[in-house]
């Protein structure tokens, strides 16, 4: 295996694009990401997207994206993980550029939520359709239910869900791409409408449309493009079960578990040995529980890390989402993993600006689709 | 879904059938051909108990749209007393009232009118014993 770099990227900002299609936005961040890398050509590309089907009733995205583009004949790939789209779609790109296959690949991810489509139903196709969705839960509901099994566990807190949505705010007011750029309080938080006891709506990420892109090539040409690739270090994939109600533990996400111990088998890191990282707040509770199953706080630890500062960026120990997160960034759901991505390129080139995290060397990027069923992880090394 | 699908799932929704292993036990609701634990594809229907508990458990305030009429209403964990966990509404109940560990009684009931057709759709909810 070839090792890989990534060497430019893009995105448009995120929020609510009125003006702007699915096409328009995918194209915005490519074109971004070709131009930060200086490539003259890419040799293949992939598209992430949950469902362009029921958003705004397009699908064959692969083909669609590389037509408007301009990139035909190239190979163009849709992929598909629900939120876990643009993670993966990162990890096909990067496993081509690996195998030797392909030597500039683009791995991008869009999604378009705001033309009219009942986002809270598409949304719920990522969890089983006959016997979770059937039955009348919801997204949102499903967190909202690892969210009282924690807190019944663990003790966890109220209060400390509301942290998690409070610390990305004040990391998402940084962050010029974000779509709320607003500091909020925990008593905004607490206050909010209820959506799925005890998750409020300060607890959910917003719909959200957005592209982003990255451009990966190997390690042995990177440096004709920039004097300061960025290196994978490890790609990593697991799944569970689509069900909730179907796995081990209500309060553990396995999916996380396992792709995180792939990720530091494949680099020989432990949980300390990384700087930063980017994962799937999705919902406050997501954040508490995969910063446990990624091993930066002990099982239970999640809340009272968030709370005492632990994950800040001004003071914490890991700096946990400094994007904003997808609670102030936004969540268009395809194009939220590679987003990420070009959080960890940002920061590991310094590019950070008002969020930069002092001393990044290594990032970790979490992303997960529906309640927890699929899970990419990569570690991005500055060299 | 269209209506073949609520009519292929019959037994499991309006019986509480599930599927169990002959090799090796393992009981699955909905049935499956083939067992996640010992790959065998050889399974017997058996019956879930109708009594279990509530693990976890939220109120929907905001529902989809099939169920945006319904809301508040409460939607839990149950794990039955063979085990087996099934998400469902916990019916007739104050939802500010719903814990943790409360023991339910499975019930027959209507689930939802389909979206488009207005099928009445059945199955199962909890009620809190």
């Amino acid at each position: 295996m070839k090792e890989v770099a990534v060497i430019g990227a893009g995105m448009t900002k995120f929020g609510e694009l009125w003006g702007k299609s699915i096409k328009d936005i995918f194209v915005e961040a490519a074109l971004k990401a070709i131009n930060d890398a200086g490539v003259d050509h890419i040799d293949s590309m992939y598209v992430g997207s949950m469902s362009g089907g029921l958003f705004v009733g397009q699908e064959h995205l692969g083909a669609v994206m590389a037509d408007y583009l301009g990139v035909t004949p190239i190979p163009s790939t849709r992929v598909e993980s629900a939120c876990a789209s643009g993670g993966v779609s990162f990890r096909q790109a990067y496993l081509e550029v690996a195998s030797g296959q392909s030597e500039i690949v683009l791995a991008g991810g869009v999604e378009k939520m705001t033309d009219g489509a009942d986002v809270t139903d598409v949304l719920a196709t990522a969890a089983d359709q006959d016997y979770e969705v059937y039955q009348g839960i919801t997204f949102p509901g499903l967190y909202a239910m690892i969210a009282n099994a924690h807190m019944h566990q663990y003790k966890t807190k109220r209060e400390q869900l509301a942290a998690v949505s409070v610390k990305n705010h004040r990391n998402g007011a940084k962050n010029p791409n974000a779509q709320f750029r607003s500091e909020i309080s925990i008593d905004n938080v607490l206050n909010s409408t209820l959506v799925a006891d005890p998750l409020r709506l300060l607890d959910c990420s917003p719909v959200s449309d957005g592209g982003a892109a990255v451009i990966l090539c190997s390690m042995d040409i990177a440096k004709k493009f920039t004097d300061s690739p960025v290196r994978v270090r490890a790609s990593a994939q697991a799944s569970d079960t689509i069900a909730l109600h179907s796995r081990r533990s209500l309060t553990t996400l396995d999916a996380v578990v396992r792709a995180a111990e792939k990720a530091y088998k494949q680099t020989g890191l432990k949980p300390s040995d990384i700087n930063f990282a980017e994962v799937h707040d999705c919902f406050s509770i997501a954040e508490i529980v995969v910063t446990e199953d990624l091993g930066f706080f002990d099982k239970g630890c999640g809340g009272s890390g968030v709370e005492e500062g632990l994950t800040s960026l001004e003071t914490g120990k890991i700096p946990i989402n400094t994007s904003g997160g997808l609670k102030s960034k936004g969540h268009p759901v395809g194009a939220t993993g590679v987003a990420q991505i070009i959080e960890l390129y940002e920061q590991l080139q310094g590019k950070a600006g008002a969020r930069q995290v002092k001393n990044a060397h290594i990032g970790m990027a979490q992303n997960m689709g529906g309640s927890g069923a699929s899970c990419v992880i990569h570690i991005l090394e500055a060299i | 879904m269209i209506s073949p699908g609520y009519f292929r799932e019959i037994p499991q929704r309006y019986r509480l059938e599930a599927g169990r292993c002959k090799k090796c036990g393992k009981v699955y609701f909905p049935p499956r051909s083939h067992c996640s634990e010992c790959h065998s594809n050889e399974f017997e229907t058996v019956k879930l108990s109708d009594l279990g508990k509530i693990l976890t458990y939220t109120v929907i305030r905001v529902g989809p749209s099939n169920f945006s009429k319904e809301t508040p209403y409460a939607v839990g964990i149950i794990e039955v007393n063979d085990g087996v966990r099934l998400t469902m509404q916990i019916a007739d109940i104050d939802v500010n009232k719903v814990e943790i560990g409360q023991k339910v009684r499975i019930i027959f009931r209507k689930i939802q009118d389909e979206g488009k057709s207005g099928l009445h759709c059945y199955g199962y909810k909890a009620v809190v014993i």
